[in-house]
Formats: structure tokens, C-alpha cells, sequence
């Protein structure tokens, strides 16, 4: 039942912890990541940004960049030969702005010079002329103001009705709550090389991203060119988190190459990178729950109002998940939710880990506290009287009817012993407040809590979700192929250990993930072990198949007497037996697949519909030591359960676990971007602050439910998420504990404690 | 308007990294080491994520000194000596003991942080040999990493102070 | 010469004269930022990473004299760290490691942060800045003479900072500080507090509630006559609080995007009542 019972697998295979292919290469800093690409004779770009949230461009004068020596292009809207808009789900966003700007940060130009400091000289002289507007910047407000762009101000309104709607409760708790806009703060910036196509009118664009398909997609309609003529490679990716899931350079970068037919580079400065991706939305979330006196859910009411920003990208998506899955993992028989996600001129939102299912699963779990004091009864308890089970409706109507755990990890994470408390004995430097020497032991209060949340895996609404993978065997060698886009995550150990697994051969290459082959879907959702992992078993097993019945028909021996294994085709008395390789010789065996998982279907006009095709469950335990006259938090320890599935690779679902709570904590006690109208004030790792290892604890896995998952490959879920969703409210209930504040918004803030 | 590009900001100076002798022939003079290293010398093991000292990826040694690379100025740093994760000692394996140890803990996800964080445990493990938990933890807490949650690499620390004691 | 990279003092002061225009470069973490960011051009440089003269620490019984080169990272170590513990505590909050091991002393004073981590340690020990002239004359100016505003200093064009001068006391001292993380960030309030045995006085400074370190004079006259200077200890257990109020009312603090002036005005009064709690 945890991830030791799967230590047996075999060394390379799916279940054993394989070490990364590409981990040598990440060590002796030899794996080349986006910046560190280089290409002979290449220029460097740099992008002028608008340092207004909303204004209307009077005029441009260029020509004091063009008197920089060393400048070889620049360009403007006016250069965009094809689309002007691009998008993630819907194009309504300017490659450049032009007449208009909408956030603080959007390009305007992007020059071409000899050196990057030369082309960061030429934008910062060029002069623009704006007539500054007042921006839209309250989300609620967005709803009925004058529109800021033609599509209009609300991206989505989502209603789900479900139940009966005139059900009260004889237990109602009422709360607002809010989370603040973080930000993935991946390490590696934006960057990426375009390289023209010599005398082609073509372009190469090595890129970091998540989703090479539809950077491909929204790219070569904005270049006019069709889409063979533009081909999008995966360069080395630092970290993604859902911020590579949108276009930020692509079209800049090769416009630029196009127009000077060189080569051009180009490396965000953390303060691009903050200014250039999307973040998570900010929300505001009323909540109204109904139950009987011994804690029975009747019914939840909620308002989600979700600021998507100046441009549409993911929120449409964002905001369904946020509203179908915004009671929590429970039994709620009746559920009135209103989900908005609506456009202002802040910075554009969209995924970001969790995607939607962050921001409620704070407000959800911070509601059910609330009932367990109306109701006299622990938190542990409050939920098992609730939670959703396989066999429940779902608010949305839908079955749920994957694996659905919540009993057994809320059980596990029960049992699982305290840390220890060494208030007394702590180093200073280990109290909260760490290396600034504030707290003495007496000042110290430890609070505990407890939060559960989910999420789907995959994409839902009706979406056509699939992954494209091939395997081919010739040439000397096994190799397989997939788009999908390694960020971190393990896709690459993955992949290998389901082709060794499927083929019986371990000596596999896996190709470049590249625009050669069809999409493998977006590296988000915590959807790529299910699908690009699908993709790439379904492909070896079509090859298998296929060596099988050549050898069935050159031997002349039945199909079922032949196997794969160690490299080798066989027969099983003997007879036969030759590596595969040698096996295929001068011969190809290829295949591509597209893999699918089951339809889904949209929601209708109340929200009701088989939206989802799997559900997975984490919980978090939060220990935390609190500084209440400072403000300050230490998190003692994070203890974890979570529906993993059958897991694949033990050490990478540990990794992904730790990963996930860390930036959990974060966004509970320090993650935040300030913005003051619209501008964000602190782009910058001095002062967007992200967990330090001085500020994380350990992770103790308290428990993993690794039961298959039906329709899953392998019985594999995601597990990426699911840390990420429960950890917030985890960690602000233990908060709450030691203070014994109502702590309705994260990041916790020291005044909101001290100064409450 | 200021219409001087480069040109008279350049400057040619010596660099000795990982004990080889590059000479930087008209770079400007506001580079820093870490883009010398990456864009002049083709050794782009420190990684770029922060430019302000902020996240520990770009850490070197500079004469035995755990430093970021970014705030260095390449021409100042003339004369002394630069080593890299690419000039790290290897075992047997191409390996150093940390390196090693980082791979088979899972302590690497996307990568980028990892030649930062391998310096930084060599420059502790080089000086406190057997860390205490919050030892470790302060000596990469300038070293940030956003995959982990540093649970893998803390793994990958206790293992490497492990084998070094018992080898 | 864009750069000069002189290896003693007298070189250094040379080439200063021969471009008054140059900039110094210390530990270059404060400079490179700004360099990285196309906020400086570093036009000429003199770098003073070379120059034995400014990483000298010399103790006498009175008086530590710390070269303007040293490294915070020096300072966690004896003989600093033993006579100056607050300015061992301060330096270890400052940045990460690797920040330690290459920012200055010197550098910390020219750049005059309000939230520079040594400034309130050299305020409440009522520190002298030593600066070298072009043509070698040396000045000792008082910190609250050289720090004038937010990242101004007295700094004459033809000086470079050369050493930090402290008094050595027999006293308690502590410097603490608030930031939203553990470790790696910047001061939201920092205070210094020295109880001075031998004087018979307390200092108390504050750091990142004005534009310069502030001192608490009224708070710490008053304070020092609630203690017993024989054992020494406070007489009266509220002389903590009051004094933490007293502190907290000489801050001048501001809102901006780390914190509210309210959050950073009510810790400066529980470090305050805290550190003193500490010391006596």
C-alpha cells in the first residue's frame, strides 16, 4: 500500500526507481537548456516593455535605437505579416501592442542587436509616447465595467446547480476568502533561438515550453507561414509549472530571424520572466455552507470571482476547475456555485499547477474547519463524516468512478506520529524567524492542520485530449518519440521504463521531442504519464505485435509461442532465439499511435455533465511554529498522503510530492506578487520569495494509494498536482491553530498575524 | 541622446577557469563572469536564473571561494582561479562524489539549479565534512530550487558526508 | 583603462586620481545587480578585490579597526565574532552564503541601504567610517555624519572607504531582524541593541524604518536609568514593554512592497523589548 511494496520491479522497468537519462548530463552542467543554446553569427533580442498597466500609444520614435551602432532589426505589430492575435484557447492577444497596452509589462517592440547589452540600450531609447488611462484592476469591478478590449471583459461564467436549491441546513458557516497571485518562478527564464531557414523563408525555434504543438499552432499563423514551414524544437527546460503553457517569445524571436537571417537569441532577465508568463489568478471566493448539527454536508453555496487578467489564456479552463471542484472532495447533495473569470488590465493568468483547484481547495477546506468548531467536532473528523467516495455524484452529476481513496488517506495521515517538539532545544536558527534571531523558545506556538483536495487528470469538457508517440526498431537500434515536453517532471525516465516494459528490451533511445511528430498535448494537468505514457506503450505494443507476427510467420510457429524479452525474440521452446535487433536487420519496424483516454463531454447550463476523466486525492498534516508578536512561521513538517495509482517510479512521485507541497508552503506563507495598479512592484527573487531549504521542511510520506487506476496505463495517475492543491490550506489551518485567527487570505502575511 | 554603443566599454583581460588560461579578447567591460563563462568560453555549466545573487545557480569557486558568478565582473577576476562544476574532480565513474550522489537521490528534476547546488555542497562538505541538518540547510539556502522541495537533494547530501566519512 | 585592478592602496588612490569618474567595485554585489539590471554603466572601474590594506582587522584594547575589503563571511569568525557578536549576527542574516563570501564591509556602508544588515550594528556602536583622499589624508566621520539619505553618504568624490572603526566595549549586544523568510532576504526591520557595561549607557539603532540607521536616544537614557548597573539587571519587569514602545515611537518607517509602516514600527518595539529582555 506504499510505494515499497513496488521496490521488487526490475531495474529500468515501470515500478522500479530508475535514475533519469538526462541526470548525468543535468550534474556536469552538459545538458544544454533553452540559454545556453548558441548558433555562429547569432544576434540577440531584447523586448521593450510597456511600464504602464493601460494606456493608449500616441506615438513611437525608433530612431534614437537605430543611431546605436550595433542594432540590426527591430520590430513592431506593423512587421506581424500574419495573424496579429494569438492565444492559448482563443486569439486575443496582440504579438505587440499597438494602440493600446492592457498590463504592465506588454511588449511593444523586440530589437535585434550584436551584443544584449547593446539591444537593451536600443529599447530603453526608444521613446514612446502614451496616454496613460486609469486600469481596470478590481476583478468583481470587471464584471459590469466598460470593456477593455473588444472580446469583452468575462472571459467565463460558469454556474453549477446542482440539487435541491432550497435546502438550508441547521449548521450554516459563512466566509470569504482570498489568495493572492503567485507565480511558477521556475528557475530557468524564457529563453530560446530562432535560426532561419537558409534561402527557405522557414524557421527552426528551439524553445522551452510545454506544449510544442500549440506554440506551433499559434506561431505560424502570426508568421504567415504554413505550419511545415515552422518547426518548434524542445530546447532543455528549467522548470515550467504551467507558466511555459503559453506563447511569450516565439513570435518576436523568429520575426526577428526571418527579418535579418541570422540566427537570434534570447534570455529573459528574471524581470522579464516575471513580467513575460502568465501566474496563477488571484480569487476572491465567497462560500456558504449548510449541514446538520452532526456535521452532514446539506449543501454549498459559492461565488468565485478569478482575475484573469489583460488576456484570455487558460482561464476559461481555470475557472472550471475551480468551480467544479470547489466544494472539496465531499458528499454535498446540493451545490450552487458561480465561477467568474474575468479581464482586467493586472498581469494575464492562467495555469499554474493546480490550475483552479488551488485557489477553492483553500477556501473549501478552510469553510469545513469552520464547521468542525459549529459542529464541536476535530478536523479529522468533520471530513470523514463527508468525503466523496467511488460510487458518488459529484456536484457536476458526474459518477465518480476512478479510485477515490479519501478514507485511507485521511487514515494514514491520522495515524501518522507527530514531529517531535523541540521548542526548547531549537537552535535559534531553526525558530521561525530563522537567521534573523527573533524568537526565544517562549515566544515560539506550534499549531497543527489538516486539508484534503483533488483534482482531475487530463483535460476535460469535451476536449479531443490524445498523445502521439512512435516506436520504431532498425538501424541497429529501439528508439520511441514523443512532443512531449520534458520540464522537469520525468517524462523521459518514464517513458523509458514503459518502452523496456512493453518491448523486453532495455537499451532504448528516446528521440527529441520535436514538431516532427503529431502533438503530445500540453506537459500540464498532470496528464503525461496517462497520455504521452499511453501513447508510448500503445506504440511499443503495436511494434511488438508487429515483430511478433513477422517472426511467427518467418519461423512459422504460432504468435502465442513467441516472446520479447532481454533484447531478444524467442520462441518459448527455444528453437528461435535472436536479439531483436538483429531480428529486424536491414528491415524498419514503425509505428506511430495516437492515444486517447475516454471521451468527456461538456458541461451543460448548470454546470452538470461527465466533464472529468479521473479524479486524484492528496492530503496534507501541517506542523508549523508560529512567532504570534512577529508574525513569523516556521513549518515544522509536512506530512503527506496521496492516490498515486500504480506508481511507476517511486523516486520521481517522491520528488514530485516534495516538489508540489514545497510551492504549497509557498504560496501559504510567503508567495505573493504585489501589484499596485497593475504594476507588479516586486519582480524580482529579492523580493518574490520563494521557500529557501531553511524554510522547508521534510516531507514525510504518511502514505500512498497505489491501487490501479481503470483506463489509466499501467494504472497510473498524475501525480503532480495533487502536493500542491492541499498543502496551502494544511499549512494556513495550522496557522490559524496557533493563533487562533480566522486567517481568511494566503499568503499569510507576518501583519496579518501580528497586526490582525 | 547617447549614441555610444559598445565600443569603448571593451576590454581584453585573462581568465584561468578550472586551471586553463582563456584570454577574453574585447568583451564589454559590464559582463559578468557567469556570461564570459557561458557566452565567451562555451562553459555553460552555471545557469543563468536570477542576475542578482539571488538563487545560488551560477555559483563557482573563485580562489576557493563559493561566489554567483553573475556578480563578479568577468575583467576583475582576472588572475584568479575559476573553478566550475565543469572542472570538479571526477571519480572513476566521470563523476565527483557529489555529482553521484545528487543523481542516484533523485535530487535532480529540471536541472537548473543542480551545477549551483553541486558547488555549494562541495564547498560544505570541503569544510564541515559531517553537516549537522540546519548546517546543511544554511549552506545551501542561498541556492534556491523550485522542482524538489530539497527533500531529494538533503538525501542527496546526508549520502555523499556518508560515503566520504566511511571511504 | 576601463578597469584597473590595483594591488595596494596607494595604486588604487592613483587611479582614482588619474580618472575622477571611476567607480569603485568592492564585493560587486550591490554593483553587479545594478550592472545586470542596466541600471549602472560601469564606465571606469577600479576593483578593490586586490588590495591587502583593506582586509586587514586590527584589535587593540579600544578599538577594532575592520578594513573596508573585509568579507562578511570574516565576520562570523574571530576575532570579530567575539568582540562584536551583533556585528557577527548581522552579517549572518546578509544574502546567502555565496553573497557572504563576496560582499564588503566597505561596500555595505558606501551603497547606504536603509536596509543595509551592519548599519544599525555600526549606529549603536557609534561607529567611525575611515575614508582615504586622492592626496592621502584620512578622515574619521561619525556614521550619523556619513549617512545622509537612502543610499546617500558623505563620501567625497576623491575618497574611497578604507576601514570601519569601532569601540571595543564590555557590553551585551544582539542584533535582530525580521524578514519573511528564513534565510536569504531582505530586512523588513533590523535592530541593534548594546548594553555598554563599562559605560553604563544602552544603544539601541533600527534599521529599514528610515532612510538612514536611526538611533532611540529618549528610550535609551530612560532605559538606562531602570537598570541596575551592579548586577546588572532591569528593576522593573514593564521597563521591557515601555522601552519597546519608546523604540518603536523613534521609527520612522514607510509602506511599500515588503511590508506596512504599522507591521514595521510594531516590530522594531517587540525586537526592542525582546533583545533587552535577552541581554538583561
Amino acid at each position: 500500500m506504499s510505494a515499497s511494496t513496488t521496490s521488487a520491479a526490475v531495474h529500468g522497468r515501470v515500478g522500479a526507481s530508475a535514475a533519469r537519462p538526462d541526470g548525468v548530463a543535468k550534474v556536469t552542467g552538459s545538458f544544454e537548456f533553452s540559454s545556453d543554446l548558441h548558433a555562429e553569427s547569432m544576434l540577440w533580442a531584447h523586448v521593450l516593455r510597456s511600464p504602464h498597466a493601460s494606456a493608449r500609444i500616441v506615438s513611437i520614435d525608433f530612431s534614437p535605437a537605430w543611431k546605436i551602432a550595433g542594432v540590426q532589426s527591430i520590430v513592431t505589430q506593423d512587421d506581424v505579416p500574419g495573424a496579429k492575435v494569438y492565444g492559448l484557447e482563443h486569439p486575443d492577444q496582440p504579438v505587440f501592442a499597438h494602440d493600446v497596452v492592457r498590463f504592465y509589462g506588454e511588449p511593444i517592440a523586440a530589437i535585434a542587436a550584436d551584443h544584449p547589452e547593446t539591444a537593451r540600450r536600443a529599447a530603453a531609447a526608444i521613446i514612446v509616447n502614451y496616454d496613460v488611462l486609469e486600469p481596470l484592476i478590481d476583478a468583481e469591478q470587471a464584471i459590469t465595467a466598460a470593456p477593455i478590449h473588444p472580446d469583452g471583459n468575462i472571459f467565463r461564467h460558469l454556474v453549477i446547480r446542482h440539487g435541491d436549491q432550497s435546502v438550508t441546513g441547521e449548521v450554516v458557516v459563512e466566509g470569504n476568502y482570498e489568495v493572492g497571485m503567485q507565480d511558477q518562478a521556475f528557475l530557468g527564464p524564457e529563453s530560446g533561438l530562432a535560426i532561419p531557414e537558409d534561402g527557405g523563408g522557414g524557421v527552426d525555434l528551439h524553445v522551452s515550453t510545454q506544449w510544442l504543438h500549440s506554440d506551433l499552432w499559434q506561431l505560424a499563423p502570426c508568421l504567415g507561414l504554413p505550419e511545415d514551414k515552422v518547426r518548434v524544437h524542445l530546447a532543455g527546460v528549467g522548470g515550467a509549472f504551467g507558466a511555459r503553457e503559453d506563447v511569450s517569445m516565439h513570435v518576436h524571436l523568429c520575426l526577428l530571424a526571418l527579418k535579418t537571417g541570422r540566427p537570434v537569441k534570447i534570455v529573459y532577465s528574471r524581470l522579464e520572466s516575471f513580467l513575460g508568463h502568465v501566474h496563477r489568478h488571484p480569487a476572491r471566493m465567497w462560500y456558504r455552507h449548510h449541514a446538520t448539527r452532526d456535521g452532514i454536508l446539506q449543501r454549498v453555496e459559492c461565488r468565485l470571482v478569478f482575475d484573469g487578467g489583460a488576456y484570455m489564456s487558460s482561464s476559461r479552463a481555470v475557472i472550471a476547475n475551480a468551480a467544479c471542484f470547489a466544494t472539496g472532495p465531499y458528499r454535498v447533495p446540493s451545490a450552487t456555485v458561480d465561477g467568474w473569470a474575468v479581464r482586467t488590465n493586472n498581469p494575464t493568468c492562467g495555469a499554474m499547477r493546480g490550475f483552479g483547484a488551488v485557489q477553492t481547495c483553500y477556501a473549501h477546506e478552510s469553510q469545513m474547519d469552520r464547521l468542525a468548531d459549529a459542529c464541536g467536532l476535530d478536523a479529522v473528523e468533520i471530513r470523514r463524516r463527508n468525503l466523496i467516495r467511488t460510487g458518488d455524484t459529484c456536484i457536476t452529476g458526474q459518477i465518480l468512478d476512478g479510485t477515490a481513496p479519501t478514507d485511507q488517506l485521511l487514515a494514514w495521515l491520522d495515524a501518522y506520529p507527530m514531529p517531535a517538539d523541540t521548542r526548547g532545544t531549537d537552535e535559534m536558527m531553526a525558530r521561525p524567524g530563522g537567521a534573523g534571531r527573533t524568537a526565544d523558545a517562549h515566544h515560539v506556538k506550534r499549531g497543527v492542520g489538516v486539508a484534503i483536495g483533488w483534482k482531475n487528470i487530463a483535460f476535460s469538457e469535451g476536449f479531443d485530449d490524445f498523445s502521439t508517440a512512435s516506436c520504431t526498431i532498425g538501424g541497429g537500434r529501439v528508439s520511441i518519440k514523443s512532443a512531449c515536453a520534458e520540464v522537469g517532471q520525468g517524462f523521459v525516465t518514464i517513458a523509458l521504463q514503459i518502452a523496456r516494459t512493453v518491448l523486453g528490451v532495455d537499451d532504448i533511445v528516446l528521440e527529441p521531442a520535436d514538431t516532427f511528430i503529431g502533438s503530445a498535448g500540453s506537459t500540464s494537468a498532470s496528464r503525461q504519464t496517462w497520455m504521452s505514457g499511453g501513447a508510448v506503450m500503445t506504440a511499443c505494443e503495436a511494434v511488438r505485435a508487429q515483430i511478433i507476427a513477422l517472426a511467427s510467420e518467418r519461423w512459422t510457429v504460432a504468435q502465442a509461442a513467441i516472446e520479447l524479452r532481454d533484447g531478444r525474440v524467442s520462441t518459448l521452446n527455444g528453437d528461435h532465439d535472436e536479439p531483436v535487433i538483429t531480428f529486424v536487420g536491414n528491415d524498419v519496424v514503425h509505428q506511430v499511435v495516437e492515444y486517447r483516454h475516454r471521451p468527456t463531454c461538456a458541461l451543460d447550463e448548470n454546470g452538470q455533465g461527465d466533464a472529468h476523466v479521473s479524479w486524484a486525492f492528496a492530503a496534507h498534516r501541517a506542523v508549523v511554529d508560529v512567532d504570534c508578536d512577529l508574525g513569523l512561521v516556521r513549518v515544522v513538517e509536512m506530512a503527506t498522503t496521496q492516490d498515486t495509482g500504480t506508481i511507476l517510479n517511486p523516486q520521481h512521485v517522491i520528488g514530485q510530492i516534495e516538489g508540489g507541497t514545497a510551492q504549497g508552503v509557498g504560496l501559504a506563507v510567503m508567495e505573493e506578487i504585489v501589484l499596485d495598479h497593475g504594476r507588479v512592484r516586486n519582480p524580482s527573487f529579492t523580493d518574490y520569495l520563494i521557500p529557501t531549504a531553511l524554510d522547508m521542511p521534510h516531507v514525510r510520506i504518511a502514505g500512498l494509494y497505489d491501487q490501479p487506476e481503470a483506463g489509466a496505463p499501467f494504472g497510473a495517475k498524475g501525480v503532480g498536482e495533487p502536493p500542491t492543491i492541499s498543502s496551502t490550506p494544511a499549512v494556513a489551518a495550522a496557522i490559524r491553530a496557533a493563533t487562533g485567527l480566522a486567517l481568511p487570505r494566503v499568503p499569510v502575511r507576518p501583519q496579518d498575524i501580528a497586526l490582525p | 541622446m547617447d549614441t555610444t554603443s559598445l565600443p569603448d566599454e571593451l576590454v581584453t583581460y585573462t581568465l584561468i577557469v578550472n586551471g586553463t588560461t582563456h584570454t577574453v579578447d574585447a568583451g564589454w567591460q559590464g559582463e559578468s563572469l557567469l556570461y564570459v563563462l557561458r557566452e565567451r568560453l562555451g562553459q555553460p555549466a552555471a545557469k543563468n536564473a536570477c542576475e542578482q545573487g539571488e538563487c545560488g545557480s551560477c555559483s563557482v569557486l573563485l580562489d576557493e571561494r563559493l561566489v554567483c558568478a553573475c556578480l563578479v565582473m568577468a575583467a576583475s577576476a582576472e588572475g584568479q582561479r575559476v573553478t566550475t562544476v565543469e572542472g570538479l574532480a571526477p571519480t572513476d565513474s566521470g563523476l565527483s562524489d557529489v555529482q553521484a550522489a545528487f543523481v542516484q537521490a533523485g535530487a535532480v528534476q529540471c536541472g537548473f539549479c543542480t551545477p549551483g547546488l553541486v558547488m555549494a555542497v562541495h564547498d560544505l562538505l570541503d569544510h564541515t565534512p559531517s553537516p549537522t541538518d540546519l548546517e546543511m540547510r544554511e549552506a545551501i539556502s542561498g541556492n534556491l530550487c523550485r522542482c524538489t522541495g530539497y527533500g531529494r537533494i538533503f538525501e542527496a547530501i546526508k549520502n555523499a558526508a556518508a560515503a566520504r566519512m566511511n571511504g | 583603462m576601463p578597469i584597473a585592478t590595483p594591488h595596494s592602496l596607494d595604486d588604487a588612490l592613483r587611479a582614482l586620481q588619474a580618472d575622477p569618474e571611476s567607480q569603485f567595485l568592492a564585493g560587486g554585489t550591490d554593483f553587479m545587480v545594478e550592472v545586470n539590471a542596466g541600471h549602472r554603466r560601469p564606465g571606469s572601474v577600479i576593483a578593490l578585490s586586490r588590495i591587502p590594506e583593506l582586509k586587514t582587522i586590527d584589535l587593540t584594547d579600544t578599538t577594532l579597526r575592520i578594513g573596508a575589503g573585509v568579507t562578511y563571511s570574516q565576520f562570523q569568525q574571530p576575532p570579530i565574532s567575539s568582540t562584536h557578536p551583533a556585528l557577527a549576527a548581522a552579517a549572518r542574516t546578509v544574502g546567502s552564503p555565496q553573497i557572504r563570501n563576496a560582499g564588503t564591509i566597505g561596500g555595505n556602508v558606501g551603497t547606504a541601504s536603509p536596509a543595509g544588515d551592519t548599519l544599525p550594528v555600526l549606529a549603536a556602536l557609534d561607529a567611525h567610517i575611515e575614508l582615504t583622499s586622492v592626496h592621502r589624508l584620512t578622515r574619521l566621520v561619525g556614521w550619523r555624519d556619513f549617512f545622509v539619505g537612502v543610499k546617500r553618504t558623505s563620501l567625497r568624490p576623491d575618497e574611497l572607504i578604507t576601514a570601519i572603526t569601532l569601540p571595543v566595549l564590555d557590553s551585551r549586544q544582539d542584533y535582530l531582524k525580521v524578514g519573511t523568510r528564513n534565510a536569504m532576504v531582505i530586512s523588513v526591520a533590523g535592530l541593534a541593541l548594546v548594553v555598554d557595561l563599562g559605560g553604563r549607557n544602552v544603544r539601541v539603532a533600527l534599521g529599514s524604518v528610515g532612510p538612514v540607521p536611526l538611533r532611540a536616544p529618549e528610550a535609551e537614557t530612560w532605559v538606562a536609568e531602570q537598570i541596575d548597573w551592579e548586577s546588572p539587571r532591569v528593576v522593573d519587569p514593564r521597563t521591557y514593554e515601555t522601552f519597546g514602545m519608546m523604540v518603536a515611537h523613534a521609527a520612522t518607517p514607510i509602506t511599500d512592497h515588503r511590508s506596512t509602516a504599522d507591521y514595521r514600527r510594531h516590530a522594531i518595539g517587540v525586537m526592542a523589548q525582546r533583545a533587552l529582555m535577552r541581554l538583561l
